[in-house]
């Protein structure tokens, strides 16, 4: 076991996969002989020489079009978009190829390649390079969708999403590249190496695509949430003292419905957290599910804690972002509700 | 007048509209043997011409000159002949399939033929084709069976895609075709990252991208040459200049200078312009271009000058946007009509083997589809299972998928 941030934790699971298969290539922007904006791929290029770790043009539509290219030719391309913000370009790629090259030749051809990408904002990055498109990406079939919250997960799915056959988002939610930000932005950041999911493997493991995670045990109210979120809804509930159960999804897309209508119907309360828009945000599919299986069992309308409606802003962030004083207004309202 | 200090805006138009007179006094065409031949491993900047011209090798006579000639023996121009006229018999008889309802959709490729069954000889068993949709002469000419393009193409219950696509979006990857995606431009970008794949891998295979003149617009067309040109990647890059994107001249995806080909030098790629309608200049080309990947020499461009004679696919009526006689009066002539008479002169071939063969390839394009009609034809016979809709969307199926298709009652 070793300390590691979610970035030498990212980095490390390429590390391992490329050590154990020759068919893994990571390429993207900066990413080769600097190591990547976020220093993700920091020394690969070295251990692994420039064919396997290299930097690529600035062309998303490119990036993701050769590594699709590559798939096909049999090679598992694990390729960085700098920030999500940046992957549009790339999304006629990602939509009508990768998502659909098995079943449009019926398993001839696959695509087995990761996008990995920053996602969120807290760092003041303005509008382009704060978004949460992963609602973009739950609504094509086809692809997988993974938001991991902390080192270990971010590894282990990270790992996993490499071996997967299929195309999988990678979403790493930037704020939590060096502590779990639980949205007190006023306040210093704990590292991960004072947390215990900064305790990460050095070798080799997995943790499935699907299933999500009870962050915190509780009675009163059900949280879902993933990636920054998860540990703003853990600061809310602390700081509420409502008994909220707090689940991470860590996989969007396939969803662990089970794990969620579990606790609803244990809770009879459910308030779902992102930092993306609300309007036809991932919440919207994750309220509607909860109301079509959980119904008999909810004492209180299921509410929703989003990004507004609006680009994301500069100044602002502070506003914008669904920090622990929204969250906690809502833990209230469902529970008086 | 217009005011010379007020602005206004170029719209190109093709040279006429229906009802004019065809005229392709713009097109300029060289003699054949005339366009030099060059090494390999020429510098892309020496050949700049190259991208300019068009590179012939059969005379208005039926004769093979210059020095593009020579490559390939009777045999093998006889199998050619064979393939494109299997190729316009397949065409003209699905056409028809289309008119009696038996499949929702077909493109063909009358005038075209020579590009893709020529290039598909300059390729090796391994090697990768990402085409769109107007190139069934790769199929062809690598011996695909027609029943199996058929089933797709009526959807039937022995349809290898399950019913998912539109007809002519096959797929085989055992005989070097990627899957057909009906998005234009997608693929020139993914045969680059298939071609720097082999080359991560050190191995012999290259790949083909295929792109026509109107989708060269398409931003992934530009970043499949920024890609190939950095990392010298083994892939030939084709472009299909049939003049007509739909309604829409190729002037308007051009621009009112250059060539298609020469898209290429600005990223440092060698280009080449080849006569599309002549089966020997387009396999010498492209054997020269697939030399060069495979000695690890980088991507070549190379644009076929060709003209789309039949309708863009069966939903669309030409007359509406070009003059009727249009097709009659380009200058390059039709490509089976001129390796036709090229090996007649040769001695390899005479009007009456021509009308047998003919006859045969017809027979055997009925012969197919008989077979493939007993598999059931759109709305009549066996079809894919609905149970189909909901498999492969993913490797494993996930729960909810599974849950629609329990609704679905499957």
């Amino acid at each position: 076991m070793a300390r590691m941030t979610m970035i030498e934790a990212v980095r490390s699971a390429m590390d391992v996969s490329m050590g154990r298969d020759d068919d893994v290539v990571v390429f993207g922007e900066d990413v080769g002989y600097f190591g990547g904006v976020f220093r993700c791929t920091q020394g690969l290029q070295a251990k692994y020489g420039k064919t396997r770790c290299f930097d690529a043009p600035i062309s998303e539509s490119g990036i993701v079009g050769t590594a699709i290219g590559m798939a096909a030719y049999g090679l598992k391309p694990c390729v960085e978009i700098q920030f999500a913000d940046y992957m549009y370009p790339a999304y006629d790629q990602i939509t009508q190829e990768a998502a659909r090259i098995r079943y449009r030749s019926n398993g001839d051809f696959t695509c087995p390649i990761v996008l990995r990408m920053p996602t969120g904002g807290g760092i003041f990055g303005g509008q382009t390079h704060s978004q949460s498109p992963e609602a973009l990406f739950t609504h094509v079939c086809g692809l997988k969708v993974v938001v991991p919250s902390n080192p270990y997960d971010a590894k282990g799915l990270l790992i996993a999403s490499i071996e997967d056959p299929d195309p999988v988002m990678f979403l790493e939610p930037k704020r939590l590249y060096n502590g779990p930000f639980d949205g007190h932005h006023d306040r210093p950041v704990i590292p991960w190496s004072k947390h215990d999911l900064g305790e990460v493997p050095e070798g080799h493991y997995t943790i499935p695509i699907g299933k999500a995670e009870v962050r915190r045990k509780g009675s009163a109210v059900t949280v879902v949430a993933y990636g920054t979120m998860v540990h703003v809804a853990l600061a809310a509930a602390e700081e509420t003292g409502i008994d909220a159960e707090v689940i991470d999804l860590r996989s969007l897309l396939p969803l662990d419905l089970d794990a969620i209508v579990q606790s609803v119907e244990k809770t009879g309360r459910c308030v779902v957290v992102h930092e993306a828009t609300l309007t036809s945000g991932f919440g919207g599919e994750i309220a509607s599910l909860v109301q079509e299986h959980c119904f008999y069992h909810l004492e209180a309308p299921v509410v929703r804690v989003a990004g507004w409606d609006t680009p994301y802003p500069h100044a602002q962030e502070w506003d914008y972002f669904p920090g622990p004083a929204r969250v906690g207004r809502a833990l209230v309202e469902v529970m008086e509700a | 007048m217009s005011d010379p200090d007020r602005l206004s805006l170029h719209v190109p138009e093709p040279a006429v509209r229906p009802g004019g007179q065809p005229d392709f006094s713009n097109v300029k065409i060289p003699k054949a043997g005339s366009v030099p031949r060059p090494e390999i491993d020429v510098a892309p900047e020496d050949i700049r011409d190259l991208a300019y011209s068009i590179i012939r090798v059969l005379n208005r006579d039926g004769e093979a000159v210059g020095p593009w000639a020579g490559l390939l023996s009777d045999d093998e121009l006889l199998a050619g002949l064979k393939h494109m006229m299997t190729l316009r018999a397949f065409d003209a008889r699905m056409v028809m399939a289309q008119r009696q309802g038996k499949t929702s959709f077909y493109m063909q490729h009358l005038g075209e033929e020579a590009v893709s069954c020529a290039f598909r000889k300059a390729l090796v068993k391994g090697d990768m084709n990402f085409p769109t949709y107007r190139q069934a002469g790769l199929l062809i000419a690598d011996e695909y069976p027609m029943v199996e393009m058929m089933n797709q193409i009526f959807s039937n219950e022995s349809d290898p895609l399950r019913g998912r696509q539109l007809p002519i979006m096959y797929s085989s990857k055992e005989h070097g075709f990627f899957t057909i995606s009906g998005n234009l431009a997608t693929q020139y970008v993914q045969a680059v990252g298939w071609a720097m794949a082999s080359a991560i891998k050190n191995d012999t295979k290259i790949a083909a991208a295929w792109i026509g003149d109107g989708s060269t617009a398409e931003s992934d067309f530009h970043s499949a040459l920024v890609f190939a040109s950095t990392y010298k990647a083994p892939v030939i890059l084709n472009i299909v200049n049939n003049q007509w994107a739909i309604s829409t001249f190729q002037g308007i995806a051009r621009g009112g200078s250059g060539t298609f080909a020469a898209r290429g030098l600005g990223f440092g790629i060698p280009a080449l312009r080849v006569d599309g309608n002549d089966y020997l200049a387009v396999y010498a080309v492209a054997k020269w271009a697939a030399e060069r990947a495979r000695r690890n020499l980088g991507p070549t461009v190379i644009e076929y000058v060709t003209y789309r004679v039949g309708a863009h696919s069966t939903s669309d009526d030409p007359s509406a946007y070009r003059p009727k006689t249009e097709s009659e009066a380009w200058p390059l002539g039709d490509p089976v009509l001129r390796l036709k008479k090229h090996l007649i002169l040769r001695g390899a071939w005479s009007e009456e083997r021509h009308t047998q063969a003919e006859a045969e390839i017809v027979d055997a394009v009925i012969q197919a589809q008989k077979q493939a009609e007993g598999h059931g034809t759109l709305h009549a016979g066996g079809k894919p299972s609905v149970r189909d809709i909901f498999e492969g969307v993913y490797a494993e199926m996930p729960p909810h998928i599974r849950r629609q298709r329990q609704k679905a009652g499957y």
